[in-house]
C-alpha cells in the first residue's frame, strides 16, 4: 500500500475528496492510469478499430435492455409468447426496449464479425496476442450460446423448432448423445423445462461468463498492447527518456474521443433499424416467430437467424456424398504428408494409421454426426489460428498481393454460405455449400503452407501515419 | 487489476522461494487439495442431476387412444403422444403400390437399423400392422423437425422428378416414402419411428403400448 497522504491545508473540497479516495482505494486510480491515461495505443489505428469499443457498447445495451425485459417477461411455456406480445403492446415503451434487445442481438454479431475480420487481416492474433484472440473466440462462443438460448424465450414457432434442431445436434454424438439431449432439454421433447433453464442460462449464467471473458480479453490486450494496421510492434521503438512508445498515444483522451465518432455512426444505423425496419425483412426477427410454438407442426421452411446460417450451411452440406469426398481428401492429405511432410519413419506410420482410423470412422458413423462435427469444428478451428498462420509478417499490407484474393474469397464464401443457409435446401445449393465448406476449412488447415509462400513486402520500422 | 503493468520490471525474487519446501507439508497440501476436489465433484452430482427430466415429465408419457373410424382413404390425423406428433394415415391402394416402386431408392427398406428400432409387427414393406394404416412418429430422424406431407406424386419443388408420394422434411430436405422409409443419401439416417401401438378394436387404436408390453 502506498504512503498515506494528507491534502495540503486549505485545499478545495475536490482535492480533499480525491485525497481521501486515493488513500482508501488507490486501485481505482491505478486502473485509470494503466488502462486509460497511460495505455499507449498505436496512433495509426483506422476505422476497423471501432468495432472493439462498439462490441462493448452493444454488450451494455443488451444487459440494460435485458434487465428491463425480464421485469415483464414470463419464462413459462403457457405464458411466454403472450408475455412478449404484452411487452410489445401494453408495457409503456416496451416495444422500444424489446426492439433494442432484438436488434442488439444482430448488431452484436455484425460488430463482432467485423472485429474478428480486422484481427484476421492485420494478424492481431499473432504472438504475443494469442491469448487475446483465444479469449475473443471464447466470447464469440458465449455469444452464440447467448443468442441461441435467447431465441427460445419468445416461444414462437422458430424459437421452438430452432431449439429442437440444435439440441438434437447433440443427440447425434455416438453413445452418450441421446441421453445428453434429454439432459439439456430436461424432458423428452422441448418443453416448459427447457424454456425455464434456457432463461436461467440466458439471463444469469452465460452473461456472467461473458463479462468475465470480456474483462480477461481487455486485461490481456492491455498487457501486450494493441496491434495496428501495419502489424508493427510499437513497443520496439520507445522514447529513451520517457519509455513511451514513439508511435503510441494515450488511449484517453485520444481514442475515447475517436471512438465517439464510431459510436455516433453506429447509433444512427442502429436506431434506423429499430424505428424503420425492426424485423429487417425477416432477417433479424423471423416472420414464423410471430406464430406461437406448436410442437406438432414444423413451419414449412425453418432457418436459423442470419448470424448462424454460414455454419448451418456447413451442417447441411455434410451428406453421405460429402463424407466420401472427405475420405478422399483425407487420403490425399495423408499421402502428401507421408511423401513431403518430412516425418520420420515412425511419424509416417502414425500419419498412415491416423488416416486409416479417420477414414474408417468417417464411413462407420452417420453423416448426421459428421455434420455436427463440421459445424462445431468451423468455430473451434478459430482457436488454433495463431498457430496455423506461419507468415513472416503480421499485416495483410505486407503480405503477397494474392493473399488479398484469398481473404476476399474467404469473406465472399462466408457470405454465400450464410445466404444459402437462409434458403430452403436445394441440390444446387448443397453442392455450392459443399464447395464453400471445403474452402472454409482449406483456408485454415492449409494456412501453415500457403501463409509462408509468395513474395513479402518490406515492413517499415515505424507505423505508416499521415497526420490530418 | 492494478498490477497489470504494461512493461514494468519483474518483481524481485521472493526470499521464501529460495528455501527448500518442507516435503511433509507438501504431502498434506496435496491430500487436502485431493480430498477437496473429490468433495467438489460429489457436490456437483445433485446439480447436474437436476438437469434430468423431473418426475412429472417422466409420468407424462401415458398411452393415447385414437378413434380412426372416420378416417377416409388418403387422409391423415395427427395426435400428440409424449409431446411428439404421431401420424395415422389411411393409405390408398395407389400409395401402397408406390412402396414397391420406391424400394430400390431407400436407405433401409427392411427397417433393420436399430437407432429407432421398428417393432417386429411393423418390419414389413408397409411398416404397419394393417397395410392400410400407417402409424408413425412424425419427427425426422435427422434433427427432429416434423416432415410435411407431399402425398401427390410427380415433380415439384425440392423433390425429384420421379417422386412417388411421401414426406419432405422442411429443415434439411430429407425425404421419406409413404411408409416413412428414408431415401438414400439424405441427411436423415433412419426411417421414421414406428411407436408401439395396437388395435383395441377395428376402429380404436392405442398408441404407446403394444401386446408385448
Amino acid at each position: 500500500m502506498a504512503e498515506f497522504k494528507e491534502a495540503p491545508p486549505g485545499a478545495s473540497v475536490l482535492v480533499q475528496g480525491t485525497t481521501w479516495l486515493q488513500n482508501r482505494f488507490p486501485t481505482a486510480f491505478e486502473a485509470y492510469r494503466v488502462h486509460m491515461a497511460e495505455y499507449y495505443a498505436p496512433k495509426n489505428m483506422n476505422w476497423m478499430y471501432f468495432f472493439g469499443s462498439l462490441s462493448l457498447l452493444v454488450l451494455v445495451i443488451q444487459i440494460v435492455t435485458g434487465i428491463f425485459l425480464v421485469m415483464h417477461y414470463k419464462p413459462d411455456a403457457a405464458l411466454a409468447f403472450a408475455s412478449v406480445e404484452y411487452i410489445m403492446r401494453d408495457v409503456p415503451w416496451g416495444w422500444l426496449v424489446r426492439y433494442m434487445h432484438s436488434t442488439g442481438a444482430s448488431a452484436f454479431f455484425v460488430v463482432v464479425y467485423l472485429h474478428m475480420f480486422r484481427g484476421l487481416v492485420y494478424g492481431s492474433y499473432r504472438k504475443p496476442r494469442e491469448l487475446v484472440w483465444i479469449f475473443g473466440v471464447a466470447i464469440f462462443l458465449c455469444l452464440m450460446a447467448e443468442a441461441f438460448m435467447g431465441y427460445l424465450l419468445p416461444w414462437g414457432q422458430m424459437s421452438y423448432w430452432g431449439a429442437q434442431v440444435i439440441i438434437n445436434l447433440f443427440a447425434a454424438i455416438p453413445v452418450v448423445g441421446p441421453d445428453l439431449a434429454i439432459l439439456i432439454r430436461g424432458d423428452y421433447v422441448v418443453g416448459d423445462a427447457t424454456l425455464n433453464r434456457f432463461f436461467a442460462f440466458h439471463v444469469i449464467a452465460v452473461p456472467l461468463v461473458l463479462i468475465g471473458l470480456v474483462v480477461a480479453h481487455l486485461l490481456a490486450l492491455h498487457d501486450v498492447g494493441s496491434n495496428n494496421p501495419d502489424g508493427i510492434e510499437i513497443k520496439a521503438k520507445k522514447d529513451p527518456k520517457t519509455g513511451i512508445p514513439l508511435d503510441g498515444i494515450p488511449f484517453h483522451p485520444y481514442y475515447t474521443v475517436h471512438d465517439l465518432i464510431g459510436v455516433s455512426v453506429f447509433l444512427i444505423l442502429f436506431t434506423a433499424v429499430i424505428f424503420f425496419a425492426p424485423t429487417m425483412g425477416g432477417f433479424f426477427l423471423e416472420f414464423n416467430n410471430f406464430i406461437p410454438a406448436d410442437p406438432l407442426k414444423t413451419p414449412a421452411h425453418i432457418a436459423p437467424v442470419w448470424y448462424f446460417t454460414p455454419y448451418y450451411s456447413m451442417l447441411r452440406a455434410t451428406t453421405d456424398v460429402m463424407v466420401n469426398v472427405l475420405v478422399v481428401l483425407l487420403a490425399v492429405a495423408a499421402v502428401l504428408a507421408i511423401l513431403f511432410g518430412g516425418f520420420s519413419r515412425k511419424g509416417k506410420l502414425v500419419v498412415l494409421v491416423a488416416a486409416i482410423v479417420g477414414a474408417g470412422m468417417l464411413k462407420a458413423l452417420d453423416a448426421k454426426f459428421w455434420g455436427v462435427v463440421v459445424m462445431g469444428a468451423a468455430v473451434l478451428i478459430l482457436f488454433f489460428l495463431p498457430w496455423l498462420d506461419r507468415s513472416p509478417v503480421r499485416s495483410i499490407r505486407y503480405r503477397p498481393g494474392w493473399n488479398r484474393w484469398m481473404y476476399g474469397l474467404f469473406v465472399v464464401n462466408f457470405l454465400v454460405l450464410g445466404y444459402l443457409g437462409v434458403l430452403p435446401p436445394s441440390p444446387g445449393g448443397t453442392v455450392v455449400s459443399q464447395v464453400g465448406t471445403i474452402y472454409y476449412f482449406g483456408f485454415f488447415l492449409l494456412m501453415p503452407w500457403w501463409s509462408r509462400i509468395g513474395e513479402f513486402k518490406p515492413v517499415p520500422d515505424r507505423v505508416v501515419f499521415q497526420p490530418h | 487489476m492494478s498490477d497489470a503493468s504494461s512493461g514494468g520490471a519483474l518483481a524481485a525474487p521472493d526470499p521464501a522461494a529460495a528455501q527448500p519446501a518442507d516435503p511433509s507439508r507438501r504431502t498434506w497440501i496435496a491430500i487436502t487439495a485431493g480430498v477437496g476436489a473429490v468433495g467438489g465433484a460429489f457436490t456437483a452430482v445433485p446439480f447436474v442431476s437436476s438437469f434430468a427430466p423431473s418426475e412429472r415429465a417422466r409420468a407424462a408419457g401415458a398411452p393415447v387412444e385414437v378413434d380412426i373410424g372416420g378416417l377416409a382413404p388418403g387422409e391423415k390425423v395427427t395426435v400428440e403422444w409424449r409431446g411428439k406428433p404421431v401420424w395415422i394415415i389411411r393409405r390408398t391402394p395407389e400409395m401402397l403400390e408406390s412402396l414397391t416402386k420406391t424400394e430400390p431408392q431407400l436407405a433401409d427398406p427392411k427397417s433393420v437399423r436399430t437407432a429407432y428400432p421398428t417393432p417386429d409387427y411393423a418390419k414389413n414393406p408397409h411398416r404397419s400392422i394393417k397395410p392400410e394404416f400407417f402409424v408413425g412418429v412424425g419427427i425426422c430422424s435427422h434433427l427432429g423437425c416434423s416432415p410435411s406431407d407431399r402425398f401427390a406424386p410427380g415433380a415439384q419443388p425440392s423433390l425429384p422428378d420421379d417422386w412417388a408420394g411421401g414426406f419432405l422434411c422442411p429443415c434439411h430436405g430429407s425425404t421419406f416414402d409413404m411408409a416413412g422409409r428414408v431415401f438414400k443419401n439424405m441427411p436423415a439416417p433412419d426411417n421414421l419411428e414406428v411407436p408401439p401401438h395396437m388395435y383395441l378394436s377395428e376402429t380404436r387404436l392405442l398408441i404407446g403400448e403394444d401386446k408385448k408390453a
